[in-house]
């Protein structure tokens, strides 16, 4: 049999979304190779997790009661003792930053070939699996000519199943080596709260990397005002502390719903993307035809943003700053 | 106390390039310190600079090319770097994670340090593996994706923050000898001084060969092809309104008063 496990991810007390799209990509990759799909559910209400994960497509449910919170020391031991008692195919985990603590350490363990972020694959003749470099500007595909392989596949890149299941529902008894275990998670801490909510806000004026120094900032903050809009920012904006946490649009920062937000010298990484794509409507800003930006965006204006960001606040009364 | 850290040199792109075979042609290709790894070298100079008796190493798989990259980091403040590189790498058509991370279980071997701190994932090829699979290679506790370290050698543990997706960071203890992969805003890179650059001119960086590490050809072997690399179909439909920066500045107004977001 060609059979396919995937691991799904819970955080205090709740199945993540990445959890249902693990369902549609491991069936997609199970049709493929032939063979069932397998989940495995390890820490939290466990039984519970089951039943909601139940949904068409699964074979089979692995139970794995193992604490209340993820622990990569008791995931490691599980996945991998779960994945010697079934002897699968190809062994999927979320890239997420729980799967990124993991994953690696169990494909070593069990030397499995391992490739990271997919965002496809096929199996027609041996296993190819598509994934993004530089930035994403590239696609790249390879080749696994091996009898079994670990991937992690790319979140919110497979829809989420829905529909009722008939999967059978097992406990696996994972033997867990308590000496084995050497970290311990002591707790959560939210961040990121402030004065300004960017998630309620109904327009936002986003800067990315392109603004290039802090003392640009006011151009955008400028624009803002004009607007009377909120202003939110990327990823490497935050890291610079050039804007506080609680203004990061993405996958580590805020999700986003406006009706309008204008992206200003933002490239578009995924992890940004993550944050934003549920926006009414797009405008980017952007001097780089080629930017994942524009694969969203509903308008765009190709330029250098110190040109087009002045002309736009004189539009609307403001006054640009002087840089 | 030792820190090893990993430095990747990576690959920029320009915004316009061509594909040649299997990768992008290298006259589109610009190369830096990964940024992930710029924030890893910080933590470890900072380390060192709060405590004595702590050296840092780097450690690069890479050619001759990536010894600027090492220069910068150890005008940084890193004590001495270590580059691996021979004929057989230089062959080899692809690293894949489990490959890297043999290499460097090989020099963690030789160097035996306390610590180890990789950046998250390389700007390059985002793979996010390598630190975590030489925790597993090497028997070292991990923690991936570490936005703030607070180290207590004396004790035996690093007390970190593990930036989780959606505003959450997770609060873990890890025991020490660990690997910790570091996420960018952990801290604020330092930029190279020039008295820094001109140290670093006589700081050690030593070559070591596959056979150096007591390794062959062989721990370069495996069942990962790249086969293929291509400019992916462009999803865009967005409206690009062109010409000056007045004009499209004037359509994109127009379309705000239009939608109801600016009066008037």
């Amino acid at each position: 049999m060609s059979d396919v496990l995937a691991i799904t991810e819970s955080r205090r007390g709740a199945l993540r979304d990445v959890s249902y799209e693990m369902i549609t990509a491991g069936r997609e990759l199970a049709d493929e190779l032939g063979g069932e799909l397998h989940l495995a559910v390890i820490n939290g209400d466990v039984d519970a997790f089951a039943e909601d994960l139940n949904r068409t497509g699964v074979d089979a449910i692995h139970t794995v009661d193992a604490g209340e919170e993820f622990n990569h020391d008791v995931y490691t031991q599980a996945i991998t003792q779960l994945y010697e008692h079934l002897s699968p195919t190809a062994l999927l985990m979320p890239n997420s930053v729980n799967g990124l603590d993991y994953a690696p350490a169990v494909a070593g363990g069990l030397d499995l070939p391992l490739v990271t972020d997919v965002v496809g694959f096929d199996a027609d003749g041996g296993l190819e699996v598509t994934r993004e470099q530089y930035g994403g500007k590239v696609e790249t595909t390879y080749a696994i000519d091996h009898d079994a392989y670990a991937l992690t596949v790319r979140p919110a890149e497979w829809p989420q199943a829905g529909g009722d299941g008939d999967a059978a529902i097992e406990a696996f008894d994972a033997d867990i080596d308590e000496d084995a275990v050497r970290s311990t998670v002591n707790g959560f801490e939210e961040v990121g709260a402030g004065d300004v909510d960017i998630s309620e806000a109904d327009v936002l004026v986003s800067v990315g990397r392109g603004i290039e120094e802090e003392e640009n900032i006011p151009l955008v903050q400028a624009l803002a005002d004009a607007l009377g809009a909120t202003l939110s920012s990327s990823r490497p904006i935050v890291d610079n502390g050039w804007l506080p946490k609680n203004r990061q649009v993405g996958q580590s920062g805020k999700v986003v719903t406006p009706d309008v937000y204008i992206a200003i010298g933002i490239s578009g990484a995924v992890q940004h993307v993550a944050g934003m794509k549920g926006a009414d409507t797009i405008i980017a800003i952007n001097t780089d035809p080629n930017a994942p930006i524009y694969d969203l965006a509903d308008y765009g204006i190709v330029d250098d943003l110190f040109e087009v960001v002045p002309e736009l606040i004189e539009e609307f009364g403001g006054e640009a700053p002087e840089l | 106390m030792k820190i090893l850290v990993t430095v990747k040199e990576v690959a920029e792109v320009e915004d316009e390039f061509d594909i040649d075979g299997l990768d992008i042609d290298s006259r589109y290709l610009d190369y830096d310190l990964n940024e992930w790894d710029d924030y890893a070298i910080e933590a470890a100079v900072q380390i060192s600079e709060s405590a004595d008796d702590v050296e840092v190493v780097t450690a690069t798989i890479g050619p001759e090319r990536s010894e600027e990259t090492i220069r910068m980091a150890l005008a940084k403040g890193a004590d001495r770097a270590l580059r691996v590189w021979d004929d057989d790498l230089e062959a080899a058509e692809y690293l894949d994670v489990n490959t890297k991370a043999d290499l460097l279980a090989a020099v963690v071997e030789e160097e035996d340090p306390d610590l180890v701190l990789t950046g998250v994932q390389s700007a390059d090829d985002s793979y996010g593996g390598t630190g975590v699979a030489l925790a597993e290679r090497i028997g070292f506790e991990w923690a991936a994706v570490v936005n703030n370290l607070d180290l207590d050698a004396d004790a035996g543990v690093a007390s970190v923050r593990r930036e989780l997706e959606g505003g959450v960071e997770e609060l873990t203890d890890v025991e020490l000898p660990a690997v910790l992969t570091i996420q960018t805003g952990i801290n604020e890179p330092r930029y190279a001084s020039l008295r820094g650059i001109r140290q670093a001119q006589r700081k050690p960086l030593d070559v070591q060969s596959l056979g150096d590490l007591g390794l062959d050809a062989s721990a370069l072997e495996t069942p990962i092809e790249r086969t293929s690399m291509y400019e992916p179909e462009s999803e865009s439909d967005a409206t690009i309104w062109e010409g000056s920066a007045e004009d499209t500045a004037g359509e994109l107004a127009a379309f705000l008063r239009e939608k109801g977001v600016v009066e008037g």
